[in-house]
C-alpha cells in the first residue's frame, strides 16, 4: 500500500481495514491528528485530502492511496498556527491539531466563495464571526476554548489575504 | 472491525457478489463497519467511476453524478440559483469535513441514526430481522410520527434527500438487469414488516446519477431544519418548500419534511389543500394539519407534531 503524506510517499504493508487515521499515527509516527470519538462526530482527526478537510477516522487508508494527505505536522507556519498562538485558541490542546487543518481548509472554501448554512444569498462578508461558528461546528472543544479560536481564524484570513501562500 | 476484501470497481454494470457492498464516500459506512452493524466481505470502490460532474440536461434540468460530494453540490451556482432548497438542505446536514467525502448517491443510502439500529449488541429488526424493536419503549424521542410500523419506528436521516423529494427529483441506476430511473419519492420504502430494507434498489443495483427537473417554483425555495443545537446535528425536523404566490392565491407548492418518517416524506395532502388557497397563516395550518391527520406520536415524540405544524407555518410564510 501507498500512503502520500506531506509530500513524501510511503510503502505500508497494511490491513485492509486500517484507516487512514491509524495508518498516520500508528504506522507513520505523525500523531498530529488526534483519535477523539473514531466516528466522525468531533473533527480531531481532521486532516486535508488533496486540499480538502475530511475526517481522517473515516478514510480507509487502502482507498485513498494516490491522494496527497496533509496533517497539521505539514502546516507548520500557516497562518492558522500563528493565529491560534496569538489569541490563545486552546486550552488542552487535544483538539487543537483538527482544529488547525479544518480552518485551513474552511479558509480554502471561503476563499472559492463557497457558502454555509448562514449564508444569506448575496453575502459578500464570508467570515463573520456567525460565519465562523458555523463553518468550524464539525470540530467540537471539550474545554469549551471556541470564543478565542474565533478571532484566531479572523486574524489567519487577514494574514492569507495579505500573503497569498 | 470485520475483515473484507477490497475492489475498484471497473463499470458501472459491475453489480456485487453476495456478501459485498458499494464503497463511496464511507462516512456513514465506514461507521456501521466499525460499530459491527455493516459486515461486509467485500468493498467495491465506486469512487474511480467518473461519476463525480454536474451536467445540464438539454430540457434545462441538471444531472447530478452519484459520486459528487455534497459540499460540490451545495456549491454549484445553478443549484444555488435555481434550486436553493437543495443547496440549504445539504449545508444544514452534517459538518464541513463530512461533506467533502460524503457523495449523492451515499447520502440517499445513509442508514438511519436510530440507537438501536447502531448498536449491534441490542435487538433491532432493521439489522437483525425478527429480533424486535426496544425503540418503541424505549428511547424514541427523535424518531418517526408518520408511517412507522410495529416493527419498526425509525427515521430516514438525509436533508439532501428531503429536498429531492421536493423537488420530484430522479435517481438513475444501473446493474446486471440493466438500467432504471426511479424517482425519489419512490426510492425510500416505509418499513412494514421488513424494515431491513430501507430502499427499492436490489442488491448491486448503483446510483449512478440523481436529475432535477426544470420546475420554475423550485427558484423560490427554502430549507429549514430544527435540531437539538445551533449545527451539526440530525433534524427533529425539517421542512423542504417551494411556493409561488400570485394575487394572494397560492399557484404552485411543493412540500416535503425530514426527521418524521422512515423515508423524506412528501407532503402532498397538505399541497393539495394549499394550491389554490389565499396565502397566509390559516392556510398554512390547516394544510400541515391536514397531512397531520395521519400522525401518530410515541410517548416521547408527540412534541414531533406540533413542531411539524409551526414549522411548516413558519417556511410558507417566508417564502410568501
Amino acid at each position: 500500500m501507498r500512503l502520500i503524506v506531506n509530500g513524501a510517499k510511503h510503502e505500508l504493508d497494511l490491513d485492509p481495514r486500517t484507516t487512514v487515521l491509524d495508518a498516520l499515527r500508528e504506522h507513520l509516527g505523525l500523531t498530529g491528528a488526534k483519535k477523539g470519538c473514531d466516528h466522525g462526530q468531533c473533527g480531531a482527526c481532521t486532516v486535508l485530502l488533496a486540499g480538502r478537510r475530511v475526517n481522517s477516522c473515516l478514510l480507509l487508508a487502502i482507498a485513498h492511496q494516490d491522494t496527497e494527505i496533509t496533517t497539521v505536522e505539514g502546516l507548520a507556519g500557516h497562518p492558522v498556527q500563528q493565529g491560534f498562538l496569538d489569541h490563545d485558541g486552546f486550552q488542552c490542546g487535544y483538539c487543537t491539531p483538527g482544529q488547525i487543518c479544518s480552518a485551513a481548509g474552511m479558509l480554502d472554501e471561503v476563499a472559492q466563495g463557497r457558502p454555509s448554512a448562514v449564508t444569506e444569498p448575496h453575502d459578500h462578508d464570508l467570515l463573520s464571526d456567525t460565519e465562523i461558528r458555523e463553518r468550524m461546528s464539525g470540530n467540537l472543544c471539550r474545554c469549551g476554548a471556541y470564543p478565542n479560536m474565533v478571532p484566531a481564524i479572523r486574524q489567519a484570513a487577514a494574514q492569507a489575504q495579505e500573503t497569498p501562500r | 472491525m470485520k475483515t473484507f476484501e477490497y475492489r475498484g470497481a471497473t463499470g458501472l454494470d459491475d453489480g456485487l457478489e453476495p456478501g459485498a457492498m458499494f464503497l463511496g464516500g464511507g462516512t456513514n459506512l465506514v461507521d456501521l463497519m466499525k460499530l459491527g452493524v455493516a459486515t461486509p466481505d467485500v468493498l467495491v470502490d465506486v469512487n474511480r467511476l467518473g461519476l463525480d460532474a454536474i451536467t445540464d440536461l438539454p430540457d434545462g434540468g441538471l444531472r447530478i453524478g452519484a459520486g459528487v460530494r455534497n459540499s460540490d453540490l451545495a456549491a454549484d451556482p445553478r443549484v444555488r440559483e435555481r434550486y436553493p432548497v437543495l443547496s440549504g438542505a445539504l449545508l444544514a446536514g452534517a459538518s464541513g469535513q463530512l461533506r467533502n467525502m460524503a457523495t449523492t448517491g451515499g447520502n440517499l443510502l445513509q442508514r438511519t441514526r436510530c440507537r438501536y439500529f447502531m448498536d449491534a449488541t441490542k435487538p433491532c429488526n432493521k439489522h437483525t430481522p425478527g429480533s424486535g424493536c426496544p425503540a418503541r419503549e424505549g428511547d424514541h424521542r427523535n424518531l418517526a410520527i408518520l408511517g412507522a410500523s410495529e416493527h419498526c419506528v425509525a427515521t430516514h436521516p438525509s436533508d439532501m434527500a428531503v429536498a429531492l423529494v421536493a423537488l420530484d427529483a430522479v435517481v438513475n441506476t444501473s446493474g446486471p438487469a440493466g438500467e432504471r430511473s426511479i424517482p425519489v419519492t419512490d426510492l425510500h420504502r416505509l418499513p412494514g414488516d421488513e424494515p431491513d430494507r430501507d430502499t427499492v434498489l436490489d442488491h448491486g443495483e448503483l446510483i449512478t446519477s440523481v436529475d432535477l427537473p426544470v420546475l420554475g417554483v423550485a427558484a423560490h425555495s427554502f430549507y429549514r431544519k430544527v435540531r437539538d443545537r445551533a449545527s451539526y446535528a440530525f433534524a427533529v425536523g425539517s421542512v423542504a418548500a417551494a411556493l409561488s404566490v400570485e394575487d394572494g392565491v397560492v399557484r404552485d407548492v411543493r412540500l416535503a419534511w425530514g426527521g418524521v418518517a422512515h423515508k423524506p416524506w412528501r407532503a402532498r395532502l397538505a399541497e393539495e389543500r394549499l394550491r389554490g388557497a389565499p396565502a397566509g397563516r390559516e392556510s398554512w395550518l390547516a394544510a400541515a394539519d391536514a397531512e397531520l391527520a395521519a400522525a401518530r406520536g410515541l410517548r416521547d415524540n408527540t412534541y414531533k407534531i406540533g413542531l411539524m405544524r409551526n414549522l411548516t407555518a413558519w417556511v410558507l410564510e417566508h417564502l410568501s
